[in-house]
């Protein structure tokens, strides 16, 4: 039985108040024990392909592909059950809570995905569900926070900072650290303290796993580059994992450039460098000013808000196993106007980063028999205000 | 005994109360000097440590109280240069424990941090997101300088686990005497005689209880369920607010709470 991995490389650890080390403890336990269980497995496996309607397709995008110059492949996270890939972690943690005997479930959420999963398994297993939004999300992710309220969820609206996602997560840590008995904390994305990188991990590799067969079978082959956009990085380190034993595979993650790199005003802790730092539990890839405060993110999309990131996408970048490129918010919207255009597909603000990475950077690197896959993370129903708004079509 | 950690231990024997009052300070709120001023206060009113926070962007620890004056500190300029700074000019008066968060430690290097505190005759150091798993380099490099590193403690700890805090343990252990987040609180929801022995059962060095202690009947019980050390912040830290928002005089205000505390800790 192999543990869980605290550190990736110098990346990760465990660096929160006492009060919450016996529960850290507890939880890795429960995971080990769960994760070979194949009662656990069987039940979280029917309801992936019986409620989330896995396994997601995998489409060729053909007039997308025509424009880019080469074939690409979309991993259609976006058709599961709640709109994202959230709902594989969300569901596979809430199952975990209920084995451990928990009652509350708490979560943070950016642009509301994470959130509306939560609320959807809390509202699936009976289990009372608490979710922490920035005041600023909750305006620009109105739909959703309306979909978790009528799940039988409690918003509760987080107005300190920034009002954004890394505010949403500092709240939902400090109700932990205080109903720590009682209460599971699912986290959203692969970050947090040991063992939350790789349980998180564990849960969205189904992407990749999935992704790989489903290519192999299409083509023969696999593909030369897979994309996938960074917030916290839970889709794309789900997506690569089911690739990072393939040498031959370059992975891209796309970090939220914001209103470009120079500007500081962007969500791209990977893309620039820059020493290490503790954010919230772990030691990863962070925005810092000098004294180690962290600084704000920024980007039009609220799940790539954020300015950290999960400790093992910091090491495959240091090895270089891994790639990170910056995409600003008006290419970001570009690709989520096109996507439309060409293919029928309303793309998660999110996603649109990953999109348009292939039809900018990943265009002048392709020749005509590249082959792209990108994982569409999510649908864009809950940014079409945002973003009608800011590309200046919305009516009268 | 390092440096740091004799004058801590001076000031826990020497308090000549039922237990020390060590009294919490957001460094840089309302501003440098005034906190620097607010320090003095604390001392005249019979503080025997001083507890100084290093105001941070992102305090999982803490409650509403001590983050909104984090946020205002940083807000008004306090950088970890200036407040340390400051705290040169406190240790002069007062025995000083330093409470920061550990990624400003990181960002300067433990090894730089370490040294400029013992530069600066700050004494010891507590990081509240720095448990034991993590704490090995920190504490190498504190102990290389003759700076406390202080541990935490909290009601979730299991025995076996306080007994290897409390074998690292350098100049007391801090009791997290709640499961929760720093602010004041009405009633203790634990019975601290219990924590406090079990800490005790593992621990060399005097074991002082902090969360949620807000007024001298609360520090008495702590004292007489066996602290021999009592940390109060969030109040004090209302009651500096609350002095800036009506333009009153911030020492004097949390100074006259000090007072209250040690009255009531008078043996
Ligand atoms: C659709 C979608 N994609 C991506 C993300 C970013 O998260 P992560 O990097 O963990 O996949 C979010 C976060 O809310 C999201 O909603």
């Amino acid at each position: 039985m192999s543990a869980v991995e605290h550190r990736f490389g110098p990346y990760g650890g465990q660096y929160v108040p006492e009060t919450l080390i016996p529960a850290l403890v507890e939880l890795e336990a429960a995971w080990v024990a769960a994760r070979e269980d194949a009662g656990y497995r069987a039940e979280l496996d029917a309801l992936l392909n019986d409620y989330v309607g896995r396994p997601s397709p995998l489409y060729l995008a053909s007039r997308l592909s025509e424009e880019a110059g080469h074939a690409v492949y979309l991993k259609r996270e976006d058709l599961n059950h709640t709109g994202a890939h959230k709902i594989n972690n969300a569901l596979g943690q809430t199952l975990l809570a209920k084995r451990m005997g928990k009652t509350r479930i708490i979560a943070e959420t950016g642009a509301g995905s994470h959130g509306v999963a939560t609320a959807t398994a809390c509202a699936l297993l009976g289990l009372e569900c608490i979710v922490y939004m920035g005041t600023e999300d909750m305006r620009r992710q109105q739909p959703n926070v309306l979909r978790m309220e009528l799940l039988g969820a409690r918003v509760a609206p987080v107005d300190a900072g920034s009002r954004t996602l890394k505010e949403a997560v500092s709240a939902t840590i400090r109700d932990w650290v205080s109903n720590v008995s009682d209460t599971h904390y699912v986290i959203g994305s692969c970050v947090g303290p040991a063992p939350f990188p790789a349980l998180v991990r564990d849960l969205q590799r189904v992407i990749g796993d999935e992704a790989r067969a489903q290519i192999l079978e299409k083509t023969g082959r696999l593909p030369d580059r897979v994309i996938a956009c960074v917030g916290g990085g839970s889709n794309a380190i789900g997506t690569f994992t089911g690739f990072v034993e393939d040498a031959s595979v370059q992975l891209i993650g796309a970090e939220a450039a914001g209103e470009g790199i120079e500007s500081g005003r962007h969500g791209a802790p990977l893309t620039v460098g820059g020493r290490g730092g503790v954010l919230h539990g772990s030691f990863s890839a962070i925005m810092q000013d000098e004294d180690g405060q962290i600084l704000e993110a920024h980007s039009i999309s609220a799940g790539l808000d954020y300015p950290g990131t999960g400790p093992e996408h910091a090491y495959l970048r240091d090895t270089g196993r891994a790639h990170y490129a910056g995409v600003t918010d008006g290419e970001a919207l570009a690709a989520f106007k096109r996507l439309a255009e060409l293919e029928g597909i309303i793309p998660a603000l999110e996603s649109a980063h990953a999109v348009a990475w292939v039809l900018a950077a990943g265009r002048e690197t392709a020749t005509e028999d590249t082959v792209d896959l990108i994982c569409l993370s999510g649908r864009g129903d809950k940014d079409l205000a945002e973003a009608l708004d800011k590309l200046g079509l919305t009516h009268e | 005994m390092s440096d740091g950690a004799t004058r801590i231990a001076a000031a826990f024997s020497d308090s000549g109360r039922r237990a020390a009052l060590m009294p919490y300070l957001m460094a840089g709120f309302p501003d440098i000097d005034t906190s620097v001023r607010i320090a003095t206060a604390y001392a005249d009113a019979g503080a025997d440590l001083l507890e100084l926070g290093v105001p941070f962007s992102d305090p999982l620890a803490d409650g509403p109280v001590i983050h909104a004056a984090a946020t205002r500190a940083l807000e008004s300029g306090a950088t970890v240069h200036s407040v340390l700074e400051a705290g040169t000019r406190i240790a002069e008066q007062i025995p000083v424990v330093l409470m920061v968060y550990v990624n400003p430690i990181l960002a300067r290097g433990p090894e730089r941090f370490a040294a400029e505190l013992a530069q600066r005759g700050i004494s010891g150091l507590i990081v509240p997101d720095l448990p034991l798993e993590e704490s090995e380099p920190i504490l190498a490099a504190c102990d290389a300088h003759g700076v406390a590193l202080v541990p935490l403690v909290a009601p979730t700890t299991p025995d076996d686990r306080m007994a290897t805090i409390g074998r690292t343990a350098r100049g007391f252990v801090y009791t997290v005497s709640v499961t929760g987040t720093t602010g004041e609180r009405t009633s203790n929801q634990s019975d601290p005689a219990t924590l406090l022995a079990r800490v005790k059962d593992h621990s060399t060095v005097p074991v002082a209880l902090g969360f949620g202690i807000s007024n001298g009947a609360q520090a008495k019980a702590a004292a007489d369920a066996g602290a021999d050390g009592v940390i109060v912040g969030s109040r004090l830290v209302r009651a500096v607010a609350e002095a800036v928002d009506q333009g009153a005089d911030p020492a004097s205000a949390a100074g006259s709470v000090v007072a209250e505390l040690a009255d009531a800790l008078v043996r």
